[in-house]
């Protein structure tokens, strides 16, 4: 019974890491810009798609190419937030909707063409490969990279936004671009390195949750809904709140796995529905209002 | 007068060659051409049409076979019976051939029952779909018939226990059901059945409640892709194969996964139908032709199910002279056997199913850091072990 509980918070925390990581970015863009970003797994497929290939064709060291990764997607949002994603800041959500979900597709199309339709394994090193001895189990070694990255970007996105200048103008353009400006914040370049970080997290949650959703073309919008659910249930713009929400419902999830296998999947959703009907912004709501 | 001779000179080449222009048959193909299933199945059924075609050629010197492609994603059954029903009554065509989906397959049966259209399927795998319709042929496999043999393998090889883990879908039911039922005739006990949902991403919890039952072997069944991807990767480091749990599988390693499994794959073993490394002339030749043609394809199941089919449907044009005779077409390709890339196979006089040898094969990297499928042990001439139920 103990192992059993044991094990559910193993696996649970070690899943909720991954779902954290994945949807990190999602935070910073959904969340801290609220500008509605369907597009996030599309950075993030970009990142998996670029250490692949530095790993694999390059043959660059795993923890460089994880470095690259994000830059490579952090670059590629930049360029897009300039050509297109700063247009729709404005306009009402539904076109910021329209505008990303077209940026999936055709992510969708041009990773197809370019890396074909099967998935794209990134190689890990040595030291990541196998099982870790816990003593009574097992667990994957890979699981530590999530856990690693999940605690650093945690950190590092609290100190970014709440301790930095960056974080005051970020915030100030997101509860008032025009008094922002009109206090001489570019907000223009403000959104543009806020949605490179974001979409830069994007790109290392890619890669750090490759093992379990694994490269390919469909991936943006295959796991679109796991993205939006942990930013929904964590409340949009709270860091630590989607830390809370992807821990809870990897362990929920993971629980459902061990007590009731079919209904593992129903558990998730079930946890959505209590929370968000409790509380509709979310666990933890934002403390500046609008 | 020199424009009068031209004119009749024109008129009687004319006339000349009017006979040997070669009479155009139609197939209608649906399949996902694009979408998340291309990679595994639409480019794979192009492939082994193409490759069939550019090495037999047209059927006979006055007959030219025109390939129709419908794209159609994803299992949907109106689409699917739409698409059958367009191809026959605005397209024209004489033969109808693809179907990835159980669902699409037993959908468009309709139109190929009232409209005597013969079909080959290339893949759906239910034991049911080819009863469907009295114009139905299957090249592929059904679910039952890799799991039996696979079942009488894991016997054989002295494993008494198994827990079962499959995907939560119609294949993935199928292929339980048959699995169960072989091993436990056969004196087999089975601990546990999971069915996993279609959505699940971490198969770390399933494989470690696996593990404290401690069964001799675990039978899985997932779709290609992702699914298989993470499930062999926690199978691997949840550290069962260092507890002896040993992994009994069908399509898991299959050639379009194979490589992108990478090195949790060595060992695994499976039974299927077609191994890429089937040591046999005809085997040699397909494959040449495929990198020929598609220098990044594989050879997969799906390649060469598609490969056979087309085999099929030639010799149903050659058998009816290219006119539509749907019943002499099917009684043509009824009982008919030849040698595949895969093996010889049958298409049951009865059932119009597929007898083929399964294969228990174990994943082995070449020198040049490969994978393949190396053929371990054959169990020959397996029917369809669902139509006896």
């Amino acid at each position: 019974m103990l192992s059993l509980i044991a094990s559910i918070l193993i696996d649970g925390i070690s899943y909720g890491l991954v779902l954290f990581m994945v949807s990190v970015g999602l935070t910073v863009t959904l969340g801290l810009m609220r500008f509605v970003n369907l597009a996030h797994g599309t950075f993030a497929m970009v990142g998996g798609y670029a250490a692949a290939t530095f790993v694999t064709a390059l043959g660059l060291p795993y923890v460089l190419a994880l470095i690259l990764a994000a830059a490579v997607a952090g670059i590629i949002a930049f360029g897009l937030e300039i050509a297109l994603v700063r247009r729709v800041y404005a306009r009402p959500e539904l076109d910021q909707v329209l505008l990303t979900i077209g940026l999936v597709f055709m992510g969708i199309a041009l990773s197809g063409m370019i890396f074909g339709n099967s998935l794209v394994p990134i190689r890990l090193p040595e030291f990541l490969r196998g099982s870790t001895d816990l003593g009574f189990r097992s667990m994957p070694t890979q699981r530590f990279v999530p856990l690693v990255l999940g605690l650093l970007s945690l950190a590092g996105i609290w100190l970014l936004f709440e301790r930095t200048r960056f974080g005051v103008k970020l915030r100030a353009t997101v509860d008032n671009p025009r008094a922002a400006g009109e206090l001489g914040i570019n907000t223009r370049r403000v959104y543009a390195a806020a949605f490179a970080i974001g979409a830069a997290l994007a790109g290392l949650g890619g890669v750090a949750g490759a093992e379990l959703l694994p490269v390919e073309p469909y991936y943006p919008l295959k796991y679109l809904v796991l993205f939006l659910a942990v930013v929904a249930v964590g409340g949009p713009g709270n860091m630590a709140g989607s830390f809370v929400a992807a821990i809870l419902l990897g362990t929920v999830e993971t629980a459902g796995k061990y007590l009731a296998p079919e209904f593992a999947t129903i558990a998730l959703y079930a946890l959505m529905l209590i929370v968000l009907s409790w509380r509709p912004e979310g666990l933890f709501q934002r403390s500046s209002k609008t | 007068m020199k424009l009068t001779k031209l004119l009749l000179a024109a008129a009687v080449a004319a006339i000349s060659t009017a006979p040997l222009m070669a009479e155009t048959v139609k197939v209608g193909v649906i399949g996902p051409f694009s979408g998340p299933f291309s990679g595994s199945f639409g480019e794979p059924f192009r492939q082994g049409v193409e490759t069939y075609v550019a090495m037999n050629g047209q059927p006979t010197e006055d007959i030219e076979v025109e390939f129709i492609y419908r794209d159609l994603q994803a299992p949907d059954p109106g689409r699917a019976r739409a698409l059958a029903q367009e191809l026959v009554a605005r397209d024209g065509v004489q033969y109808l051939a693809g179907f990835v989906f159980t669902p699409n397959a037993i959908a468009a049966a309709g139109i190929s029952a009232q409209a005597k259209i013969p079909t080959v399927i290339f893949n759906a795998s239910a034991s049911a779909v080819v009863s469907q319709s009295p114009y139905y042929v299957r090249t592929s496999n059904t679910l039952p018939q890799v799991s039996v043999p696979t079942a009488q393998n894991a016997l054989e090889k002295g494993y008494r226990t198994v827990v079962t883990a499959v995907s939560d879908y119609g294949p993935g039911v199928d292929a339980e059901t048959s699995f169960v039922k072989a091993f436990e005739a056969g004196g087999g006990e089975v601990l546990e059945t999971i069915r996993m949902p279609l959505s699940t991403t971490d198969f770390g919890p399933y494989l470690q409640s696996i593990q404290l039952q401690e069964p001799d072997a675990l039978f899985v069944f997932l779709p290609y892709g992702p699914p298989t991807y993470s499930f062999v990767n926690a199978y691997r480091n949840n550290g069962l194969d260092d507890a002896g749990i040993a992994f009994v599988g069908t399509s898991e390693t299959q050639e379009v996964d194979l490589q992108s499994l990478g090195e949790a794959a060595i060992g695994l073993e499976t039974g299927y139908f077609y191994s890429a490394a089937h040591e046999s002339p005809e085997n040699e030749a397909f494959k040449e032709k495929l990198a020929e043609l598609f220098p990044d394809a594989e050879p997969n199941p799906a390649t060469v199910s598609a490969f056979d089919g087309t085999h099929a449907l030639y010799e149903m044009i050659r058998a009816t002279e290219g006119q539509p005779d749907p019943d002499a077409a099917i009684a043509a390709i009824s009982g008919a056997s030849w040698e595949s890339p895969r093996g010889p196979i049958t298409i049951d006089a009865e059932t119009r199913d597929i007898i083929q040898n399964v294969y228990i094969r174990v994943v082995e990297q070449e020198e040049n850091g490969r994978l393949v499928n190396r053929e371990i042990k054959t169990y020959e001439a397996q029917p369809d072990y669902g139509v006896q139920d």
